[in-house]
């Protein structure tokens, strides 16, 4: 397959970014969109050129770090997958696809398509966790959980912090993300002495950050890979209301 | 630990917003039903015994200022939404296909308010507006039932309630069950049925007002 590729290129945090036009061609329709991209590479690297930098990890939808916004949608046109699980029998022979960084001022450009996603780690450490003892785990049937609030807090962990909700999100709002680690959380007894608490300060780092405010438009929920529902942003409001009213 | 300041918060504007968004949406239901009693076909006298009652009242003036309140800091909160948003994504895509993942009117929110907002102006100042000034310079009421009827013998300003009545549907399209949301009453029990009434509230309340007009510029109502 032969694809015209339009590709966001920035040499540094500070310089002017602009779209860059490069043709590959003999692309196997069972490649993954990273491995295009690893070909495209390839081929500038032989030709002395600087390759293209961008974010990967796993390389099997779990780690979150493939960030590229292609073709006008975060992870690209499939839903539920990141990036790495995009493969290019996805787009016609000879399309012409746009691949640019996440954008958001919260996740500034360091290079190319990659982004500093590090306000995320931010908002984790203010309270994305649960404080407990050392010593011998205790027998698990101590804690009794409801199968149905296990089954959703389980839902909510399946967030892998990727950002396709920020760079999906016309405000670049990042309240699917920061609902989805109050949820997961807040639905089970472990995390329940230090909900109120975890509430207000995760919410408070993410406005901190500068990440936009969210309109209950409804585009993180279409484009997350792991398909985390709005009913967690539904569920942080009513935790976050709790909270500033009866927080001392 | 950290205090809240819950107004300043991204989560308080949203709850401001869902709370004045009900509470205007309520505001509608009164506003509809009064006016909706010009289709009684007496020469306006039921809609005009209401209106007095609406003009005249203590209670409802109190109310009234109550609806400003509202109607302001919905539209003061919505701009401060606008604004930190749009700086909020210093950077714009260069090719983006919103359309794969949300409703364009669900996007639209501010632009369609601004439009209501542009409405409102010239509707206040077509009804409400002369008729509080009459009452403060006579001590008496405009007939509003009239002021309907030469106002709307216009088919340009027919034209425009109506234009405004189609903003009106896609704002609430999106508001009503995006107040629930915001205010955390969200429930998969719930949803569907929250849902439905939106959609059924944001259709029949602004085909409703806009019946108004062209029944007047038809003669449906005399």
């Amino acid at each position: 397959m032969k694809f015209n590729l339009k590709v966001w290129r920035q040499k540094n945090a500070k310089a002017q970014g602009k779209l860059v036009d490069y043709t590959i061609d003999n692309i196997n329709a069972d490649m993954s969109f990273l491995e295009m991209v690893d070909v495209l590479n390839d081929n500038l690297t032989r030709k002395g050129e600087d390759p293209i930098a961008f974010d990967h990890d796993c390389r099997e939808g779990i780690c979150g770090m493939c960030s590229m916004y292609i073709s006008g949608r975060a992870h690209g046109p499939h839903h539920a997958a990141t990036t790495c699980q995009l493969y290019m029998r996805s787009f016609k022979d000879g399309e012409t696809i746009y691949v640019e960084p996440f954008r958001a001022g919260a996740f500034p450009i360091i290079k190319d398509l990659v982004t500093d996603r590090s306000a995320f780690d931010r908002i984790i450490a203010k309270g994305g966790f649960v404080s407990v003892n050392t010593g011998q785990a205790q027998d698990a049937n101590n804690l009794p959980v409801d199968k149905a609030d296990a089954e959703k807090a389980m839902d909510a962990a399946a967030c892998i912090g990727c950002g396709a909700c920020v760079a999906a999100c016309p405000n670049s709002a990042a309240m699917l993300f920061v609902s989805a680690k109050i949820s997961q959380l807040a639905l089970l007894p472990q995390g329940a002495p230090e909900k109120n608490n975890r509430a207000i300060n995760m919410v408070n780092q993410m406005d901190e950050e500068g990440f936009g405010n969210c309109t209950n438009i409804g585009a993180c929920e279409a484009e997350c890979p792991k398909e985390i529902k709005l009913t967690n942003i539904a569920r942080m409001n009513r935790e976050y209301l709790v909270a500033s009213l009866i927080n001392e | 630990m950290q205090n809240s300041v819950l107004i300043k918060s991204s989560i308080g504007k949203k709850l401001i917003m869902g709370l004045t968004g009900l509470f205007l949406i309520f505001f509608l239901v009164v506003h509809a039903s009064i006016n909706g009693c010009i289709w009684f076909n007496d020469g306006g006298e039921t809609f005009l015994f209401y209106a007095h009652f609406m003009g005249t009242n203590f209670l409802v003036h109190i109310a009234e200022v109550g609806l400003f309140a509202g109607l302001i800091l919905h539209i003061v909160d919505g701009l401060l939404l606008w604004k930190q948003n749009r700086d909020a994504r210093p950077g714009k895509y260069a090719y983006s296909n919103p359309s794969a993942n949300s409703k364009w009117y669900s996007r639209s929110m501010g632009i369609l308010g601004t439009l209501i907002l542009f409405f409102l102006i010239v509707h206040l100042r077509n009804f409400w507006g002369p008729n509080r000034l009459n009452q403060i310079s006579t001590g008496e009421e405009l007939n509003l039932f009239q002021l309907m009827q030469e106002d709307f013998s216009n088919v340009w300003m027919v034209i425009f309630y109506v234009a405004a009545c189609f903003s009106l549907f896609w704002h609430l399209l999106h508001g009503f069950k995006s107040a629930f949301q915001s205010l955390g009453l969200n429930n998969v029990k719930y949803n569907k049925a929250i849902e439905i009434a939106g959609t059924a509230f944001a259709i029949i309340v602004p085909l409703v007002f806009a019946l108004m007009p062209i029944s007047f510029y038809f003669g449906w109502v005399k």
